[in-house]
Formats: C-alpha cells, structure tokens, sequence
C-alpha cells in the first residue's frame, strides 16, 4: 500500500486496440492515482470493457502502455494477480455451489485476504450463505461477484458495469457497497453507462466515445465545462390559448428553447429567478400548464453536448 | 477487515478446492448420477437377460399335411405347428416360424426356409432327421453329447470389458467436454484466469474428481457384472486397475481437446458424437469388432475405445497381463500423448 500511495494506482498511455474491422480502442491515456475512485463512462460499444480488460491484464494491447500498481503485466503479471481484485461483466458464476463455497474456492486462490465469513458480510449475504448461487436474486449474484473480487484484499479494484440489468433498488444497495470501499480506502476503476451512477460515486469520470476520451474531470467540472446549469421542461397551451414560444426568450437568463412534440426544454442559468418568470409569463398569456420538471445539468447533458447523442441512444 | 495470514489445512488448497468444486457440481446434478452409475448397469442387466444363454433353445416351424407333423414332433428341440399352405406362408414370411415343412405328392419332403439365418438351417436339418427317422432310416454311427457351460464364453461375460471400455469413455468425455464449455460459455473460465489461480490447477482438478469417481464407476459396473452374473476376474486386479486409468486418463485428454476451442454446449456435443459414435459401432463394445471387412481391421484396431476394450477383455476373460497387452497400451499412451499435447497447445483460456 505505500509504494502505491506514491505511484499512481493505474497509469495507461497511447493505449491501442483494435478488433478485426472495428477499432476499439484508440490511442487512451489515463492516470488514476491511488485511493480514487475512477469511472469510465460511455454508451455501448464506446471501448469501456476492452480498455479495463487490457488493464485487468485479460486482453493484450496492440501497442501502448499500461502500469497497474507500478508494476507491469509482462514481468510482475503473478503479483498483479494476487492484488486486483476484479469483477467482470456477465459472469455467471456456478449455480450448484452455495454461497460459500463459492468465496471459499476463490479465497483458495489468494496468498492473503479476507475471510469468506468476513467478506459476506461485507456484501450482507449472510442470509444466503448456505443458498445456491441459481436461487439468488439478480441483485445478490452481483453482490456476490463483489464479494469474489474483494476477498483477496485488492489495492486496485477493477468494475465492470456492477450495475447493468439490476432494478434500482439492487443498484442502490450496491452503490452504499461501493461507497463503503472508497471509504476503507481502496482504489477503484469502474465502467458504467449510467450517468446517475459516475456522478454518485466517482471522484473523477473520463467520458469514452468511439475508444477515444472526450472528456475527463470531476463530474462537477465536466458539468460545468458545458455552460448549462439548470434545465426546465414544460407543457403548457390549449386551444383556446396556445402557448406563444416566441415571448419566452424575453425571461431573463433562459437560452436555448428547444420545443418538441408539445414540450419545451429550456436551459436556464438560475432556477429561482426563470420558474416564476415563466409562471407569470404563462399566466399573462392565460396559457395552462400541464407539466413542469426541472433539472440541474447532468453528466447525460454533457455526453449530449459533446457528441449529440444520448449516453442510451444505442 | 481485519489482514488474515494464508488460512492452514490442505482443504484451503486451490487444487483441494478445485476438485471439491467438480465433485459438487457432480453430486448435485441427478441426472449425470444416472447416467454414470445406473445407467450401465440397466444396461448390463438388460442385455445379459436378453442374451443369456438358454438351455437349448426350442425353434417353432410350420407343417403342411398331418403325416410329417407326427412324425416331426418326435423332435423335442422343434416346436410344429401344423397349418394350411397359405397359413404356413404367411408364418414363414413374418418370420414367426423358421421352416416351413411340405409333404409333395410324390411322397418326398419340400423344405422352405431362409439359408442365411442360421435358426432356418437347424430347424431344417432336425425336421429332415425326425422325417427320415420316422421313416425306417438307422445311423450307422452312434453319437453321444456332452455339454460345456462355462463361465467367460457367455455373451454377458463377452459384453462387460465393452460397457465398461464404453463408460470410461463416456464419462470421461462428457465429464471434461461439458463442464469446461460450459464454464466457457458462462465466462466462469475467464473469471478463474483473473485470480491468481495457476491455470493447471484447472485442469488437474478435473483429472483427479475423475480418478475418484472412477473407482466408484468401476467398481459398481464391475461389483455388479461378478456377483450377479459371476462375470470372471481372471486377470490381475492391479493391472485392471491400471487399465481403467490409463483409459480415463487417455479419454479425459480426447474430452479435453474436444472441448478446447468450442464455445457453445451445443458446438461441442455436436464434436463429441462425431468422435464417439464411430467408436460405439466400431470398437466392438455390443458385438466383436471382427465382423467388420478386412480391410477396416487396421483402423479399427487403432482406435482408442478398441484398443481399451481389448484391453480389458484380454485382462478379463484371459487373465493376460500387461506384456501381452503392449500393443494396445502403446496405442492408448500415444492417443494420451496426442491429445493432451494438443489440447495444451490450442485450449482457449477465454
């Protein structure tokens, strides 16, 4: 843990990949230093698992760079292995072993670590301890896959999408997980498509597109790089009173009024001063209001602000 | 958490937990239960009670005509029926009797029967005895039978060594090919190669759940085979034993090379019934090998089911030890050899 408190935890550069037709990676650098969490974020297909792979040392690189923990997987890749723990997408793990079991086989695997009692725990699956690992929930089974990464007591742990196909309440659950190991320490890397998901538990987010980095910050400095803070969507107008779009630019601070199919997105630059302008604005045109949201801006509306697209558009 | 030292007790070994991991999976799927250790011995039951060997066994035939049909049923070992021409006829041809027994006008016998079926040429010959006997015809020379039934010339004893030899195959086959394509398909292996599992812990895992559960396959099969149907033992345990091992062994390598590369459970049962089938119908597990053309001999004699059930035949039946046996034991070894340099060479980690 010392060495890694001076190098960073990860470190990639000009990191190239490509698959027969389709090029996945394309010339990345990254610095994570330790005791950060990191996300990748970006739509499917963008060269998230590929880049974390090459770094879980489970895919070669075509050329480029990459140190995990100050070492390299050529030379040191046993000693690596015993100190990453790493969860992978769609790993199914075997249906006939319980719980236990399971983290026992993976703990046997490890010079050092946690105890399986320990790490069930950890992942509050002490319930399930004695349960096949096909009775478990969609929301256990990932949790149980945490468990597998965790139990040897990483420095640096690798995530792949540990929420994808979970309800909301599976990803929350997990989510207070996570943030309990940034909170003993552990350095974490982690791919996610959902926006929600980086800017709850990601220090820092390196928004991914067609295996390139367009975009790297703190979730708040990647928000405010795009010069919107608030956005106001609204339904408003009926026969009698249509809506008169064009008066809305008078309000002050609002740019940017998108209308479409009936509902109008505006961005604002202070909530407190364009929601009751629009409201009088409304009422002196005698036009009724049907819907009214606000948002402030998301890293959604970064994604959407630097490529056109939406993170789920695929 | 707190740091816990490397925990002690040889069941905290990868390779320990590896292998318990197989058995588990292997315990706890009923079915693959079946198959490996009812399965043969329905099997075995079935066909040896079908086949066994009966006390002379009694041939029905169609007689035409009241004359031949007393005559005829002077033979104890033919069962007549005496019936109209056409009766008979139909009879014959559905195969419900073997021959088919006229008087003709002229007072001479008509026999019809199928020449290539050895129960129409017996029938034949006996219903010609009794006729000419009830005739007035006298043997010139005296005869007297004596009977041997013995143990190890049955077609039971015959069919064990084959199940057995089939077994092996299968279940190592099957055992090795769908666990790892399926932990394949699952990314279970990729997630394994992410830990610092040494990969050869993988594979040894699956050879040695294979070797225990061997003992308790042989064993049953065998156990079975000796004390119901008194199968002989004639060779060495210890070289049966080694036998069994080194056909396990050599399958296991063949399972491991099927299941190298193939990514899908259905990709690879396809590749397993192109190796095996050839081998059930072949290598002479139901019936000898030697009614196959000359020409095939060769190939046939160095497949590796073949040479394991001649092996085990040969040990059984013969009591042969492993001199006599190098033969086969040099075409199992270089099957293992092949196949597990092989699968070493093109075995996907992912």
């Amino acid at each position: 843990m010392v060495e890694a408190g001076l190098k960073p935890a990860l470190r990639v550069q000009n990191l190239r990949k490509a698959y027969k037709d389709v090029v996945a990676v394309d010339g990345l650098d990254l610095e994570v230093p330790a005791g950060e969490c990191f996300g990748l974020l970006g739509p499917n297909g963008a060269g998230k698992t590929t880049t974390i792979e090459i770094c879980e040392g489970l895919t070669a690189a075509d050329s480029g760079e990459v140190e995990v923990l100050g070492l390299s997987w050529r030379s040191d890749g046993a000693e690596l292995r015993q100190r990453l723990g790493i969860q992978l997408q769609e790993t199914q793990l075997s249906e006939k072993l319980t719980v236990h079991e399971t983290i026992r086989l993976f703990r046997s695997f490890f010079r050092q670590g946690a105890s399986p009692a320990e790490v069930i725990g950890l992942v509050q699956l002490e319930e399930k301890r004695n349960s096949r690992v096909g009775a478990l929930s969609g929301g256990q089974k990932q949790r149980l896959a945490l468990a597998c990464a965790l139990v040897g007591k990483p420095d640096l742990l690798f995530l792949d999408e540990p929420t994808t196909g979970l309800d909301p309440q599976a990803r929350r659950q997990l989510w207070e997980l996570i943030e309990e190991m940034k909170k003993a320490g552990t350095t974490i890397v982690l791919t996610t498509h959902y926006m929600d998901e980086a800017e709850r538990l990601c220090d820092r987010v390196a928004i991914m597109d067609h295996g390139k980095i367009i975009a790297l910050g703190t979730p708040r400095e990647l928000v405010a790089s795009i010069g919107i803070e608030h956005v106001v969507e609204f339904a408003a107008g009926s026969q009698a009173h249509p809506l008169e779009a064009a008066r809305l630019h008078d309000i002050e601070g609002v740019r940017d009024i998108r209308a479409d199919n009936g509902t109008v997105r505006m961005q604002v630059s202070e909530l407190h001063r364009a929601v009751p302008a629009l409201l009088d604005e409304l009422g002196r045109q005698g036009a009724p209001l049907t819907e009214l949201r606000t948002h402030s801006a998301s890293l959604e509306d970064v994604f959407v602000a630097l490529t056109g697209r939406h993170l789920r558009d695929e | 958490m707190s740091e816990t030292p490397p925990p002690a007790g040889w069941t905290n070994h990868p390779l320990a937990q590896l292998t318990l991991v197989r058995f588990r999976e292997f315990m706890r799927e009923p079915e693959v239960l079946f198959w490996v250790f009812i399965f043969p011995i329905l099997l075995a039951a079935g066909l040896g009670i079908a086949f066994r060997n009966r006390p002379a066994e009694v041939l029905k035939i169609a007689v035409v005509g009241p004359e031949f049909a007393s005559a005829i049923r002077s033979e104890k070992l033919l069962d007549v029926q005496q019936l109209s021409e056409a009766e008979a006829r139909k009879e014959l041809r559905e195969g419900k009797v073997a021959l088919l027994a006229a008087r003709r006008p002229d007072g001479s016998a008509a026999y019809q029967y199928d020449d290539t079926n050895p129960e129409g040429r017996t029938a034949r010959m006996l219903a010609d005895r009794a006729i000419q006997r009830a005739a007035g015809r006298i043997d010139p020379v005296s005869s007297n039978d004596q009977f041997m039934r013995e143990p190890g010339s049955r077609y039971i004893d015959f069919l064990i060594p084959g199940l057995l030899g089939m077994n092996l195959m299968g279940s190592s086959i099957w055992g090795m090919g769908f666990a790892i394509v399926d932990a394949r398909r699952k990314k279970l292996i990729r997630r394994l190669v992410a830990t610092p599992m040494p990969r050869h812990y993988y594979l040894l895992s699956f050879v040695l759940s294979r070797l225990v559960l061997l003992v308790a396959e042989v064993g049953i099969l065998l156990g079975f085979a000796a004390l119901v149907f008194q199968v002989p033992l004639r060779g060495s345990l210890l070289g049966l034993a080694g036998l069994c091992v080194l056909g396990a062994l050599m399958f296991g390598a063949l399972g491991l090379l099927i299941a190298s590369r193939a990514q899908t459970v259905e990709a690879a049962s396809g590749l397993m019934n192109v190796v095996m089938m050839p081998m059930w119908i072949l290598s002479g597990v139901f019936f000898s090998s030697q009614r196959f053309p000359d020409f095939v001999q060769p190939i046939i004699k160095v497949l590796p089911l073949t040479a394991v059930i001649d092996a085990l035949r040969a040990n059984m039946l013969q009591g042969a030890n492993f001199a006599l046996l190098w033969p086969q034991l040099g075409i199992l070894t270089a099957w293992l050899a092949v196949c597990f340099a092989l699968a070493l060479k093109l075995f996907r980690w992912r």
